[in-house]
């Protein structure tokens, strides 16, 4: 029986490979799993509502990272205001209205680069133009304009393919029923692509919330609350830190108890705002198989 | 009317990508520049001491530039073979249910900020460097302990960072090679691992070479992750010393330099923006060149 043709025979070589290939595979899965259990163990027990709705104030002996929280929602707020318009116009801009040429090139070559260039180099360049040049001194605004350079791409490309997705059909009906160009996009062009749009906007919200070199010398690390209602606006003008700074000073200062609480509370709006896409993108791609 | 106006709009949002990257550039080099003058270019580039705040400063940064160099070649080296086997795995030997389990859990490890694994590294990692450091070095009274905040720490946490992007880009390629070519290998008596490493991986070598050059994109670029594990003084880059990359001096030393000393920060910002924009060239080169295979 040994000697039949019809036993397989087994190489040593091809047994160490597939040994080695679901090593690999294992170590990244397993690299995943363990950094968040760590994160939650460690940080989970730091969690509590006087930890998320307090100021960190020697003065009343409370610890908490509700500033942070602020500051956050103030730099997504104010990035995507600015980012999401200027993003969806480059593309119906590269999509619609170009035609083929130099420029088109020139605008895809420079989202291509903007989205090659570390965020410590925006975060260089908006100390030296926002900051500096503009005046704008360290304040939630810089931060949010450099942070704009960084998630622009993101938007451009996310509805560039949305809208390559919508049937020319669509177009060629606008067409013959009269509607102009502004008119299709308006009514029936950025509304088909909206799912892809707003997948952009979440993943560039992902990306802001994980940010912090970019944030480090434009945003600075202030973490109070605006002191009142009429404060709420200036506020922009003003330092403040992000979550992940805080994550960054507290880790360097040797709060570690803070640093692992705030790592829990970014690593559960990171799972969210993943969960978030998967779920746009399925949707989208179910009612496209409808068809 | 408004339909004219709306396509100035539209034009003027297409360019600010374009006035940005210009701007961009512009700002780096009229920063960056002015030191090759004030120290000298060689002094600059090629000297070896790093003390801005003594009395005769001196201000080399090609150990800094070097740590960025060696580090981020490490770090390809210890993270693409592991990162390409991952892809191997997902594409070629899981099951379909398993690779839906596996590959948003990859993409995942994208999305964690970099701080997280810089905290991360600072309390597991380190300390287990450390041992590492006092088993070799024992008997040594010359070496100058780091506390495991080195260059090998570093690499380590840089070859983690790059892996989801390997894994996305090699995952992709090794899906776009045609079943056919397997098929033909396999009736051939290749067997499944042969088929593997000779006729799909090399298949999809361009779109894994994308994977690897992005990578590389990345650890250039890193910076909050590793100033936390990486130590915070000027060496060459050793595995047990303490060194500081292009990136983590910027981190580190920008919030209180100043005359000179800020100013070749800026310098250094110059330098990595100078290899980041090669490297993106060279994407550029290798994306296009994937499309003309393609036809």
């Amino acid at each position: 029986m040994k000697d039949s043709i019809c036993t397989k025979k087994t190489r040593i070589s091809d047994s160490l490979l597939y040994a080695l290939i679901y090593i690999c595979a294992a170590s990244s899965v397993l690299l995943l799993v363990g950094i968040i259990a760590y994160v939650l163990v460690r940080g989970i027990g730091q969690i509590n509502l006087s930890f998320l709705t307090n100021v960190t104030s020697v003065l009343r002996g409370t610890v908490g990272i509700a500033g942070n929280i602020v500051n956050t929602l103030y730099i997504i707020i104010i990035t995507m205001l600015v980012a999401t318009p200027i993003g969806i116009g480059a593309a119906v801009y590269l999509n619609e209205y170009a035609k083929p040429g130099r420029l088109v090139s020139l605008i895809e070559f420079a989202t291509e680069t903007l989205a090659g260039i570390p965020s410590i180099i925006f975060g260089l360049f908006g100390m030296m133009f926002f900051s500096q040049t503009l005046g704008l001194g360290y304040s939630l605004l810089t931060g949010s304009f450099t942070l704009t350079l960084m998630v622009l791409p993101l938007i451009t490309r996310n509805t560039q393919e949305a809208l390559k997705t919508v049937p020319d059909s669509y177009r060629t009906g606008a067409v013959g029923l009269g509607a102009g160009k502004w008119y299709t996009i308006r009514t029936i062009l950025l509304p088909s692509a909206m799912p892809g749009i707003i997948t952009g906007v979440i993943l560039a919200i992902g990306k802001i919330v994980g940010e912090s070199a970019a944030l480090l010398f434009t945003a600075g690390s202030a973490y109070t609350l605006p002191s009142g209602i009429s404060d709420i606006f200036s506020k922009i003008f003003s330092s403040g830190g992000t979550l992940t700074i805080q994550l960054y000073l507290s880790a360097q200062k040797g709060d570690f108890d803070i640093a692992f609480g705030i790592a829990v509370v970014l690593l559960v709006i990171v799972l969210l705002i993943n969960a978030a896409t998967k779920l746009l993108t399925s949707k989208f791609d179910v009612t496209r198989e409808k068809k | 009317m408004p339909e004219v106006t709306a396509k100035y709009i539209f034009l003027a949002t297409g360019v600010i990508a374009i006035l940005a990257v210009c701007s961009i550039t512009f700002y780096m080099i009229l920063r960056g520049m002015p030191t090759f003058t004030i120290v000298g270019p060689i002094d600059l580039l090629f000297g070896t001491v790093w003390q801005p705040t003594a009395a005769t400063p001196s201000y080399g940064i090609l150990y800094v530039i070097l740590t960025s160099i060696i580090g981020t070649a490490f770090a390809i080296l210890l993270g693409v073979p592991v990162a390409l086997l991952t892809a191997v795995f997902l594409t070629e030997i899981s099951e379909k249910h398993l690779t839906m389990v596996i590959q948003p859990a990859v993409e995942l490890l994208a999305a964690i900020p970099s701080v997280i694994y810089g905290l991360l590294g600072m309390m597991v990692l380190n300390p287990a460097i450390y041992h590492l450091e006092q088993m070799i070095y024992k008997n040594d009274p010359s070496h100058q302990f780091t506390g495991g905040a080195n260059l090998l720490s570093a690499i380590i946490v840089l070859a983690i960072m790059i892996l989801p992007t390997v894994i996305n880009m090699s995952v992709s390629a090794l899906r776009a090679v045609p079943m056919h070519y397997r098929s033909a290998s396999y009736a051939l008596g290749a067997t499944k691992i042969q088929t593997i490493f000779k006729v799909t991986i090399p298949a999809a070598k361009s779109g894994i070479m994308t994977g690897i050059v992005l990578g590389i994109g990345r650890a250039l670029g890193e910076a909050m992750a590793i100033n936390m594990v990486a130590g915070g003084s000027v060496n060459f880059p050793l595995p047990f010393n303490s060194v500081r990359f292009l990136t983590t001096q910027l981190v580190s030393e920008m919030s209180y330099a100043s005359g000179v000393h800020r100013q070749v920060l800026f310098t250094i910002g110059l330098v990595l923006f100078v290899f980041i924009m090669l490297i993106n060239i060279l994407l550029m080169k290798l994306s296009k060149r994937g499309e003309e295979n393609e036809r």
